[in-house]
This record gives C-alpha cells, structure tokens and sequence, in this order.
C-alpha cells in the first residue's frame, strides 16, 4: 500500500539495475517512456491508467450504441419482412430486365444518414458509379439521385453535376408508405427518366447485407420492350380495363411499381444499416477490450517492476549501511 | 481495417447462405446474364449486385386446362394479407365496376377504385374495403392484389363515414383552387363507397 502510494508522487525516475525487460516490450513504449540518468527506461503508470480509463469508456460506449441498434434492427425488422410481398407482385408481371439499353438512366442511391455502420453506404456509391459507368456511351446519360447524407458526400466529391436531387433525413420520423410514395412522387416529377435504378443493400441476416439494384421501367420502354418480344413479350397479352387509354393505365402502374419498390428498399437498407451497426459496434466493443487486457497487464508489469526496485534499492542501501 | 475484412467474410458468406434462408428462396432464373456479363466486363473487381429476380419466389407456368382453384396473393404495403391462397372467387372493385375473377380469368391489368374486395373461398367470404390499387391477372390463374390500404369491413365506424362525407361536401362547394377541388372530389369518393360498402 505504501508503496504504491510513494510510486504516485514520484517524479524524478530512481537510479536502478537495467533488468526491467518488460517495460521494453510493452506496446506504448516509444511515446511515454521516460528516459532516466543512466539510460533507465520505464513508463508512467499514470498514462497507462490514463490510457485504460478511456479505452473502458469507449467500450461502454459501444456497447450501448449496439444495444441501441439492436432495439431499432427488431423494430424496423418486422416492416420490411412483412413489405417483402409489396414487389414481388411486379417482377412477375413485368419481369426484370437490369441490361435494358436506355438513353436516360437514374440511379437512385440509398445510404444512411448516420455513420458507424460498417461498409454499406461505400459499397451502395460504388455499385452506383459502376452502374453509371455501364450505362455510358454515346447519347446515353446517367444521372443520380442520392437519398441520406453518406452517399451524398462521397458522390458529390466526383459526380457534382450528375446528381439531379439530394434528400436527407429521411428516417427523421418513422418510415411508413406515405412518406415514401410522396417522395417517389417528387423524383418522378422533377428527374427525367427512360429507367430508374434504385441501388440498396437488401438485409438477409444480421451479418449479411447484400447490394442489390432494382430496375423501374417507364412506360414508353415498357411498350417497347413489350413490342420487341423478348422478356416482356407476354405483356400485349394481357388485357388493360379501365381508363382511356392503355398509356394511362402503364404511367399508373410505373409510378405505383416505383413508390412500391422505393419503399420496400428504404425499409431493407434502414434494416441493413441497423445490422452493420450493430456488428460494426460489436467489433469495435471487443478490440477495446482486446486493449484493455493488453494495458492492464503492461499497468501490472510496470508496478510490479517499479515495486522490485524500490525494494531492492532499499535491502542495498540496508545492506550497504551493515556493510 | 478490420471492418473491411468483415466486409470480404460477409459477401462470401452471403453468397452461400443466400440458398438456405427459407424467406428468399431462388428462382429458376437466379441472373439476368447480360447484366452480369457487362457488369463484369466494366468492374471486373467488384461482384455484381444482385436483382429482384434471384429473390422472387417462381411462379408456375401456365397450366394446358383451367385449374380449380384461383391462387391470390393480396398484399399492402406493411402486410401481405394472403399469400398463394387458394380461393374459388374474388371480386375486386375495379375502375370498371365490380369484378368477378374466377380461375382460368384472360390475364388482365385492371386499376382498382375504392370498393370492397370479397374472396370467396367455399361458403365463407371474407370481405376488405381497399382504397385503390392494381390488380393483376396472370394466365396461369394467379391473382395479385396490391392496395394501399384494406380493412376488414367490421371495423369501419358508420358514425365516422358520415362525419367525413359531410366534412368533404363542404370542402368541395368552397373549394378554389383546382388541388383543393381534387381532393374535396377523392375524399367524398372515398367516404360515399365506404358508406355503401357498409350499407351494400
């Protein structure tokens, strides 16, 4: 006890035997060593205890932001399960057809507003720049709509003047059809379009998140690809009722088939973010505790050394004076 | 650092588990191979995203003699209400009036209007009041039903009907502008078939 205390108070590093070799292998060597007369070399214990009080705060830290993800992953969870029928209904009629060749395409981007979720918004920019690369050539153009602040950041570096519309805050309030499909309504009206490509990342599990790209057709490519045969070659098959004109009923369902998707995808990438939230957290929680034991046993091997000097600088300083 | 690591364990985990997982079974068709092809050709270091098709559920062919049996899915946007239930009728409220799908029904495309939806299946129907949405008729006597909106009819509240009707006659006759004109109009639409949906 006492000792320990004197070891708090002291200052000026006590001339001892250079036998202290595990102070040398300790890994905050080089920047807190304290470098005593007689090249004697040991670290304050004061910095590593330093060190070890914030490295537990930030896995407390951690641990709660994965907690916190956790709670709102099961809340949106159920959402998206039960959304998962909403596209299915139109990938069977109209099929999906990703190598359409269009003139004017829209890559929609779906990214978090928040960060510290793991890889997901890099790896939705970079499926959408390579979507943008596919579709160019000549007279064909791509053009982005970005929805939440990370993909507006990284797309805005380099494709500034592609970017047609940026939302953000999307997941402000709780998500629900409304507020999707007005938002929907709004791209449709404001961007041009010959295909819309919504890229999200669909959430299989909570380790798992795949990138995915959904394709919405307009109505003018949807005829023609029905005239040219192919895959939607059925769809002149099928008998439109209602309205005045065949047209009407196609922009109807284009912009239904838009806001449904849309919102099956807002949902799976909120999942998806939760998810990468939760398992980047986790990480994060378990290197802070890799460290912690890794400094505790440094904080114990340097009191203990300390300790061993002191003692041995008394027993010969009392054998010195037996002499 | 560590992060991307997970990144590179995940994707191929994924790719193999991505068979297992009973909510998203393959279909025939997993890729369209024109897609992946390109994809490659552009971004050789990256795996191609994946498309809705490689997480539909496949959907029979169309059989040579009319099945007995419709199959319905009917789905909203926070629920799917049935899925591949097999009824013998359903009557959708289309813009055309009520109609009647049984199985071996021409493959149509029908809008809907707010109306009533019965399915009925034996002796029993269940009955929805749906606010608009697409019908689609399949040749192989599959029905999608996607709404917005559907409630069973025994929990709608007369008393409340009426109220709004009354509400959106008046917004209608001092309505100005077009907007407002519009949505006086599909809020009493709305409000008169929910009444004779109670009543009917």
């Amino acid at each position: 006890m006492a000792a320990l205390r004197r070891e708090g108070r002291r200052f000026a590093p006590l001339i001892s035997p250079r036998s202290i070799t595990a102070v040398r292998s300790s890994p905050i060597a080089p920047t807190h060593e304290d470098e005593g007369p007689i090249g004697v070399r040991y670290i304050s214990t004061q910095v590593v205890r330093n060190r070890m009080k914030s490295v537990k705060n930030i896995q407390k830290i951690t641990k709660a932001m994965k907690m916190v993800a956790a709670s709102k992953l099961r809340a949106v969870q159920s959402k998206t399960e039960n959304s998962r029928g909403l596209w299915q209904p139109f990938t069977a009629l109209l099929g999906d057809l990703p190598s359409v060749d269009v003139k004017k395409s829209v890559v929609v981007t779906i990214s978090s507003d928040k960060g510290l979720c793991g890889g997901i918004n890099s790896t939705s920019v970079k499926i959408s720049k390579g979507i943008h690369k596919l579709n160019s050539g000549p007279e064909k153009e791509t053009k982005y709509v970005v929805l939440g602040e990370k993909a507006k950041a990284q797309l805005i570096r380099d494709s500034k003047k592609d970017i047609e519309l940026i939302i953000t805050e999307l997941q402000k309030n709780a998500l629900n059809y409304t507020q999707v499909s007005v938002l929907a309504d709004e791209i449709l009206k404001n961007v041009e379009f010959d295909a819309l490509r919504i890229v999200f990342n669909k959430f299989h599990s909570v380790v798992s998140f795949v990138p995915t790209v959904s394709t919405v057709l307009s109505p003018e490519i949807v005829e023609r690809e029905a005239e040219s045969g192919g895959k939607l070659g059925d769809l002149d098959n099928y008998e439109v009722e209602g309205g005045e004109t065949k047209g009407e009923i196609l922009q109807n369902l284009a912009e239904f088939q838009f806001s449904c998707v849309m919102f099956n995808a807002v949902l799976e990438n909120a999942c998806s973010e939760q998810g990468a939230r939760m398992s980047a957290m986790d990480s994060s929680s378990r290197n802070a505790g890799d460290m912690l034991d890794r400094l505790t046993l440094t904080y114990n091997r340097t009191r203990q050394a300390s300790i061993t000097t002191e003692l041995i600088e008394i027993i010969s300083g009392a054998s010195a004076l037996e002499g | 650092m560590l992060r991307r690591a997970m990144g590179l364990l995940a994707r191929p985990v994924a790719a193999a588990r991505a068979r297992s997982f009973s909510t998203d079974l393959p279909a025939a068709q997993t890729a369209d191979s024109t897609f992946v092809e390109a994809w490659n050709k552009v971004m050789p270091n990256m795996d191609p995203p994946k498309t809705p098709l490689s997480f539909m559920q496949p959907r029979p062919a169309t059989p040579s003699s009319i099945p007995s049996k419709l199959t319905v899915n009917f789905v909203l946007p926070y629920a799917s209400e049935l899925t591949t239930k097999e009824v013998d009728m359903v009557i959708v409220p289309a813009t055309t009036g009520q109609m009647g799908v049984l199985p071996g029904h021409v493959a149509t495309i029908t809008e809907l209007k707010p109306g009533v939806l019965s399915v009925h299946k034996g002796n029993e129907t269940t009955k929805y009041f749906i606010s608009s949405g697409f019908v689609f008729i399949h040749a192989n006597s599959f029905a999608d039903i996607i709404a917005v909106e559907a409630v069973p009819l025994d929990q709608i509240d007369a008393n409340l009907v009426q109220k709004g009707l009354a509400e959106f006659t008046q917004k209608l006759s001092s309505a100005t502008t077009d907007l407002e004109k519009a949505e006086a109009q599909i809020g009493i639409d709305v409000h008169s078939a929910l009444n004779s949906a109670l009543t009917g």
